[in-house]
């Protein structure tokens, strides 16, 4: 099994791995960063998602040996107290019901407002399509990237 | 702890809505009441336990999917108690039925029967603090007052901090008849409360049954027949364990577990095992079989409702109208997928479930293991949607026969394809309509016959007068005026498991009669707004939110070209819930939903917020069923498998919703369903307002106005 080492959260990470296994596993049953969650395995969904080089990136069916070298960045590494401004916002308009599909909208989130600071209705449509959530908290999630966009922008 | 509260074995009787609870306090015993590592303060009752930090632990009994009991309870409890708000904390409380009698949270009832229980509970801690502290100054206790986690007494403004307080407080007689509140001297009932799960939730931090990690634990995925009712003839394990990391492969009464190190090699492992299932008796169901079937018996099913006569009042009426609707099977997707991590000793079995029903995993554990109710410990984590799914044990089952079989903890995690195949399904409903409209055009007769497996049935609990309650609810309770109704259910006895999804039998009901209502008023010529207002003359409360739904929805104006607006009105869990919806037609003939106005009436409010919240969500779930829901069997298997084929809703689909709370009632409703049940008759409606063609059969992507005949 080959040792694959990728900065994972600004730390280098060297995990033994099967190379097709997808990122999300070795995040969540080899490291044990269980913030990652796993929604249906084929990119649908995109409870699993992450940043990959600042981008957002899906991890279900991501093979881990495509991030070697590369930098990774999961919800537990968004910031230090929990208080990135993306999810001062999001308890601020008290966005989770469930909660289980959250780390990746809010991942989801934070890469759109690093191309977009000021996205509008439209835009974060188009940006959060990809991500299902079932208790259906979309109208929150909305409001929440506006108000993250003005406190960011302020 | 003190040895004095180790001793205590105190219980309080209280009754609240819906019989007898028993307010259990905690009996501590040598067996830790509580999850190792939560805080070692006082227990000053079976929810409440007060750390010397001024800390209030509320050990929640009721389970927490997203629906934000863990914050309302909290609050009823915490109001009472005039604790702090800001230093209290919630968690889930182990199962335990001598506390807290059976723990399963469905049908919309933890608050309408906790309202008073709760408060209860909350309001005898504060009088023991109370006690605690007059004990101590040597006051009578009527000269002292608690205000935000302190006492005082009030002639001399001393003042004791609750944590001061809580060992001699747990130690006090507790009080059979608290003094409950006033409404107006509430803090936090009834005023908008951010949730206590929040932060954890967007951190990452909050712990999923799907997160649960104890040493030693493997992982495995269970592969069950895919045919309901089969079982396994043979499997060939050889090539699964060739797979790195696949540590077993065994054959349990569910299905075959395939163990492993992590979830990846159990997930290849599974794929290259070979089973061979005997499909059993039910391998040749089919979706078109089960709908013929229910074609078949529909017109013999037995009376459920029956005012004057509907048939001879048809037979005269010069304008009558013949519909059939028709909705199918759907799975409740939650977000996560049934999981579940199990301990099984010789002499003790621990379980950490996202569980609905704390109650029903632990018997589930007993009944697999032979252990009794103190040996079986059952741990709720947070969970990822429940929607109904997550109050059946099968998946409980699974971690249980599992971590027998390998004599090791076992985390059992479904895939997604497991989940959407695994059974237990909204069940599919037939509907027959025939209705008339009298001379000014007012609907004035209604028979409607429903042809629906029985979920009582599938679960084993039997029929009552014949009749399954889930199937004709919101049915034959429809509450137009109608002098002649005859309403009639059949049971085509399918045996696909069912089982309570989010709003039951409301999920149906109120589709095909708001949009038959509907159909007539069109038949008749009349405004749907109009003709419902003036068929509930006895229901006040529905007339309510009509109106204000109507009110801020703008119904009656204009709207720009190719927009149109539906109504719907529906009465589930105690609680009255109307919504427009306005839409236009996509390019693929769907509807676009631009915008919902909801007018809920939960009769008493504790938490607005969350109301809203589950009012936005319960739209969503319900806009979901309507545009794309639909589980297809076919060889007594189900076709679909994840959510390509099974879609939901995302945010471009999304409505912007309204939510206007109107109270009338002066009971607590339930709020975690009553908003799924009205959005589908509002945008169906809104579409035949549009396109002048009713849609008959659900979901709509199957075609607007396609009628199933």
């Amino acid at each position: 099994m080959p040792a694959i080492t990728f900065t994972l959260n600004g730390q280098a990470q060297t995990v033994d791995a099967p190379a097709d296994m997808p990122l999300l596993w070795v995040i969540r049953d080899l490291v044990g960063l269980t913030g990652t969650k796993f929604g249906c395995g084929i990119g649908q969904c995109r409870a699993c998602t992450v940043h990959l080089n600042g981008n957002a990136t899906f991890s279900c069916q991501l093979p881990v040996s495509a991030v070697e070298g590369q930098t990774v960045t999961t919800i537990e590494g968004l910031s230090e107290d929990g208080l990135h401004p993306v999810q001062r916002a999001w308890i601020d308009v008290d966005v989770p019901q469930c909660g289980y599909c959250q780390p990746g909208q809010i991942m989801s989130a934070v890469a759109l407002l690093a191309q977009n600071p000021q996205p509008s209705d439209d835009d974060i449509d188009r940006a959060m399509s990809d991500n299902i959530c079932r208790c259906g908290t979309y109208n929150r999630i909305r409001r929440a990237i506006h108000v993250a966009a003005e406190e960011m922008n302020r | 702890m003190t040895a004095l509260t180790m001793k205590r074995r105190d219980f309080l009787q209280v009754s609240t809505i819906g019989g007898a609870f028993i307010l259990g306090f905690r009996i501590p015993t040598s067996r830790p009441a509580t999850p190792a590592g939560s805080s070692v303060g006082s227990d000053i009752n079976a929810w409440i336990r007060v750390d010397q930090d001024d800390t209030i632990t509320m050990f929640v009994s009721e389970s927490e999917m997203g629906q934000g009991i863990m914050t309302a309870v909290s609050m009823l409890l915490a109001d009472e108690m005039e604790a702090d708000w800001s230093h209290v904390r919630a968690e889930h409380a182990l199962a335990d039925r001598d506390k807290y009698g059976s723990q399963s949270t469905g049908g919309s009832t933890s608050i309408r029967a906790g309202y008073e229980r709760f408060r209860q509970a909350g309001a005898a801690a504060r009088e023991m603090m109370i006690a605690a502290a007059a004990d101590r100054w040597g006051v009578p206790a009527d000269d002292c007052r608690a205000e935000q986690s302190v006492v005082i007494h009030t002639p001399t403004n001393r003042g004791l901090r609750y944590g001061e307080l809580a060992t001699a407080a747990a130690a006090m007689p507790i009080p059979e008849h608290p003094r409950l509140k006033e409404p107006s001297e509430f803090r936090l009932i009834g005023h908008s409360t951010k949730r206590l799960d929040t932060p954890l939730k967007v951190t990452g931090r909050a712990t999923f049954g799907i997160d649960v990690r104890i040493p030693n634990m493997v992982v495995a995925q269970v592969v069950h027949c895919p045919v309901f009712g089969g079982q396994v003839a043979r499997f060939d394990a050889s090539r699964a364990k060739d797979v790195p990391g696949v540590l077993d492969v065994v054959e349990i009464p569910t299905g075959v577990a395939v163990v492993a190190e992590h979830f990846w090699a159990a997930k290849k492992g599974r794929d290259v095992l070979d089973v061979t299932w005997d499909e059993g008796a039910n391998a040749n169901l089919s979706s078109d079989g089960i709908t013929a079937r229910c074609r078949e018996i529909v017109g013999s099913g037995t009376t459920a409702r029956t005012d004057g006569n509907a048939e001879t009042a048809i037979a005269n009426a010069s304008r009558t109208l013949s519909a059939t609707y028709h909705v199918p099977y759907l799975a409740h997707a939650t977000m996560e997928p049934m999981n579940c991590t199990a301990d099984v000793r010789v002499d003790r079995c621990e379980i950490w479930a996202p569980t609905q029903s704390p109650s029903g995993a632990q018997r589930t554990g007993m009944s697999i293991t032979d252990l009794p109710a103190d040996r079986v410990t059952v741990h709720t984590t947070f969970m990822g949607g429940g929607f109904g799914r997550r109050s059946e044990s099968d998946f409980v089952a699974d971690a249980v026969h599992a971590s027998k079989a390998v004599g090791r903890p076992v985390k059992i995690i479904w895939t997604r394809e497991d989940d959407t195949r695994g059974g237990y399904y909204r069940p599919t409903a037939y509907n027959e309509f025939v209705g008339a409209v009298d001379a000014n055009g007012w609907p004035s007769a209604w028979v409607h016959r429903i042809a629906s497996p029985s979920i009582l049935m599938s679960k084993g609990y039997g029929l009552r007068d014949g009749l399954d309650a889930p199937a004709i609810e919101g049915a034959a309770n429809i509450p137009y005026g109608f002098p002649d109704l005859h309403v009639t259910w059949a049971d085509p006895e399918i045996p696909i498991p069912l089982h309570w999804w989010r709003s039951v039998g409301s999920s149906q009901n109120a589709y095909v009669t708001e949009c038959f209502f509907d159909e007539l008023c069109a038949l008749g010529g009349v405004d749907p707004l109009e003709a419902r207002l003036r068929m509930l003359d006895s229901h006040a409360r529905h007339r309510g939110v009509l109106n204000v739904a109507a009110e801020h929805s703008g119904w009656g104006t204009p709207l720009p070209t190719g927009r149109a607006r539906g109504i719907a009105v529906h009465e589930s869990f105690g609680s009255i819930v109307a919504q427009v919806a306005e839409v236009s037609l996509r390019d693929d003939g769907l509807p676009r939903v631009h915008h919902v106005t909801c007018a809920v009436d939960c009769g008493i409010v504790v938490n607005p917020d969350t109301v809203r919240a589950q009012m936005e969500s319960g739209i969503m779930y319900g806009l979901s069923a309507a545009l794309y829901g639909e589980l297809t069997i076919e060889r007594g298997r189900v076709v679909e498998s994840n959510f390509h084929d099974y879609p939901v809703v995302r945010m471009r689909e999304a409505p912007t919703v309204d939510v206007q709370i109107a109270v009338h009632g002066d009971a607590p409703g339930g709020i975690g369903e009553p908003g799924t049940p009205p959005i589908a008759p509002a945008v169906v409606n809104a579409m035949r307002a549009l396109t002048g063609e009713p849609t008959r059969q659900l979901p709509m992507r199957l075609g607007i106005g396609r009628a199933d005949g």
